[in-house]
Formats: C-alpha cells, structure tokens, sequence
C-alpha cells in the first residue's frame, strides 16, 4: 500500500480512455466517493467493466449520465435506462456478458489463467465467434480472461496496511477485481488501526491494494 | 387472488424441504411470501447471499443488504454472504438445487427465451444463463399470455437463454412439464378447463386423460 489519497488525487491518476474494474451491484458495495471525483475531473471515453451500470444517479449510473463512458462489459444494463438508451443510439457500445462467466473472466485474469471454459451461453447469440472445446465428453466455451488500468473497490474496513472487509451483499465483485487491475484503489466505510480487521476476517490483503482513499469527511 | 399470486402459490409447493433455491427478480421473488419458514430453505441472492430473508422493518433497513434486483433484505440464522465468483460456483457448480425465473417464451422443446427483445429491450441476461444452465431443476414462474400472444410457443422467436430443458412451467392456467416427447399438460388452474388452455396456448401440448386442479399453497 502506497499510501491514502483523496479522491481528487486518485481520479487524477486516470487518464482518458482509460479501463475501469469497478466493484458493486445495482451500487451496492460502489466506491462512489470516487466516482463523484472521477466525474467531477470529466475524464471520457472511458470503458467500464463491472455487473451493472446501476441506475440514474448512483453508483456507475453517473458516469453513464455524465457522458464518460464509451464501452461498458456489464452482465445487465436493464435497470438503467440511460445505458440502454446511449447504446441504442451509439454513444456507448455494450458487450453483455454472463453473470457468472463476466466474474471468472475477471478472476482468470486476476489469477493468471489463460481463460475459462464454461457451458454458459451454448447455443445462445453469447457463443457467437467463440471457440467451443471438448472437455471429457463435455462442450464448453472458450471465454477470455480481463484485465483492467484501474480496479476501483468499495470496502467495509480497510487497515492502515490496506487489508480490506467487506460487508453482506457488499462483496459481490470487490474481491475478485482486487487482483485484475493493473493500479487498485479502494475506497472504505472505515479506516481502522491494523489488528482490528482479524487476519482471517480479511478478504482482499493490503498487499493488492495500491491506495486508500482518505475518510470521508 | 390475483394471477401473480396464483403463479407464486403453486410453485411454493415445488420447494423441497432443506434446499437451496434461487428467485429471479419480480413474480418469481414472490414465491419466498408462501414457503413455510420451517422448511429449512435457504433462498440465495446471485448478488451475494445465502438465506435471504424478508424487508426489515421500516427503518431498519442496510444498505449492504440487498436482494438481486437491489432491494432491502434481512437475512435468516444460519446466513452467509458470499462474493460474485462463490455465488455462480454455487449456481454452475450443481450445488443449487432449484431456480425460479421469468419467461417471455419457453417452447415445445421446453427451451427459455427471457432476456432480450431484439430492438427493444436489452437489459441483459444478468444471470440468467448461468442459472438455466447449472441449476439441477429449473422452474418458470410466467403469465400464460402477454398482450394477448401465447408466451408457450412451437418454438422461441426470441433469443435462447440456453439449449438446456427447463423442468416445470407454472402460469395462471397451467402446469406444463417440458419433456422429450413435449409439452405435457399436468395441472389446470382453479376454475379453467383444458379446452380453455388449448385456446390460449399456441404450442402443441400433450394432455393426459387426467388434468386435476392445481393445489396452492
């Protein structure tokens, strides 16, 4: 860990274009401390790849109202209608992605794996263009790995060494994009002295996170 | 009773006793209102929990806890949250033992189309996919008709969700059961005959010469 920044100092390290792991779900566990930063410095064409772009006013749904964000790699956009709008008239292009193999392609590429092979989308318009291969009598798609610039994640506690917790249905894809972003930053309901997040209650060790956004004022 | 209730009360009675099953967002969440909590069901949330529990009181609501379509939750004893990649290894995995969904088309070959109109609804497949193809049975819980079109066709206009056969179909009229021999006919609703639901269905359907009357919940 490299130290605590404020959320100006943090958005001003991501340069337009850039690509964004961002954690949560329908903005529940959604850094958005650094999203208001990353929208009020106005970096654009900017690609997002997380569940969901949330909805109007919370979470990703500001970077979408914004205007920032060109490409988004998401498993669901249908509760945000500005998403759904901007890729219908082609301001954003959308790459839908199963739920369940966006977050294994996001853990392959955190975790060095060439990719995944998975049953999800046979048959369906997700297995267009993709190579299928035979596994012990068994068809699977070959889906590829993902990696980020940035993997911006929304914890519980973090310490001051970075270790971080999350809490409930906060996790979602927090931990996973926690190992696929080249630079992470986490931002933290709480900050609190090393030794009180329990070494086995962490569930992203400090030595993956880069920053610490400052508490909240 | 209104439909949707109707649909959520005959397929509580497909939850068996100590297993896990999966809701889909909308009618299929409310099958949880008529399953006995002595049941030992564990309902889990693709967004990260397993034994989702009720609204909280008012006022007592966290917003670390919430349900796959982003709203409050509790949680029951014996509850766990989990982060994206545990959540769909448990739905892929086989460890799921049921899955209620939506539909906007299942046909004679017991395929499910629910989550794209092309051109005019995109919202994604979130999780469904995953859920269709890991699920060891998977039930949908959907109006018969919508605007006045069968949604129980000879085959699905609309984008798959998967080649996998769905197990059971539960509408306001009937249960039909996907099988290889197609659609058999096996419960009707209170009230409405099998001429009744030939009308309104435009698969073919196999009708035994005993259709009894649903049993709710």
């Amino acid at each position: 860990m490299k130290g605590a920044l404020s959320p100006e100092a943090a958005a001003g390290m991501i340069p337009e274009g850039a690509r964004l792991m961002i954690g949560g779900f329908m903005a529940v566990g959604t850094p958005e401390r650094m999203i208001d930063a990353i929208v009020a410095r106005g970096v654009g064409g900017l690609t997002v790849i997380a569940n969901d772009t949330a909805m109007p006013g919370k979470g990703i749904g500001k970077l979408i109202s914004a205007g920032l964000v060109s490409h988004v790699i998401a498993s669901h956009i249908g509760l945000n209608p500005e998403t759904q709008a901007k890729m219908i008239s082609g301001e954003i292009t959308c790459e839908l992605v199963p739920q369940g193999t966006l977050i294994e392609r996001i853990r392959a590429g955190g975790m060095g794996l060439g990719g995944v092979l998975t049953a999800t989308g046979l048959g369906t318009e997700v297995e267009e263009g993709k190579q299928i291969v035979m596994v012990e009598g068994n068809r699977y798609l070959v889906e590829t790995p993902l990696k980020a610039d940035f993997a911006l994640i929304g914890a519980w506690q973090a310490d001051y060494v970075g270790n971080l917790s999350y809490m409930l249905t906060a996790h979602n894809f927090n931990p996973i994009i926690a190992l696929a972003g080249r630079t992470v930053i986490a931002e933290a309901d709480s900050i609190v002295p090393v030794g009180v997040i329990p070494p086995d209650a962490v569930k992203t060790p400090g030595v993956l996170v880069d920053h610490l956004l400052i508490r909240a004022a | 009773m209104d439909a949707k209730e109707l649909i959520a009360r005959r397929v509580a009675r497909e939850i068996r006793p100590g297993s896990l099953v999966n809701l889909g967002i909308g009618l299929p969440s409310m099958v949880a209102n008529f399953v006995s909590s002595d049941f030992g069901v564990y309902f889990q949330a693709e967004n990260g929990v397993i034994g989702l529990g009720a609204r909280p009181p008012e006022g007592m609501e966290e917003r670390h806890l919430t349900d796959a379509g982003g709203g409050f939750v509790s949680a029951v004893p014996g509850a766990a949250s989990i982060d994206s990649a545990m959540s769909f290894g448990l739905i892929r995995g086989g460890h799921l033992d049921m899955t209620v969904l939506g539909g906007l088309q299942v046909d004679e070959s017991g395929h499910l189309a629910n989550w794209k109109v092309p051109g005019r609804m995109v919202p994604g497949m979130g999780g469904a996919m995953d859920l269709v193809c890991g699920a060891a049975r998977v039930v949908v819980a959907m109006q018969h008709s919508a605007k006045g079109q069968s949604k129980i066709v000879p085959r699905c206009t609309l984008p798959l969700t998967a080649l996998r056969r769905v197990d059971l179909i539960v509408t306001d009229l009937a249960v039909i059961e996907p099988t290889g021999m197609g659609l058999i006919l096996r419960e009707r609703a209170p009230g409405v005959s099998v001429g009744d639901i030939r009308a309104a269905t435009e698969a073919a359907l196999i009708v035994p010469d005993d259709v009894p009357e649903m049993i709710l919940a």
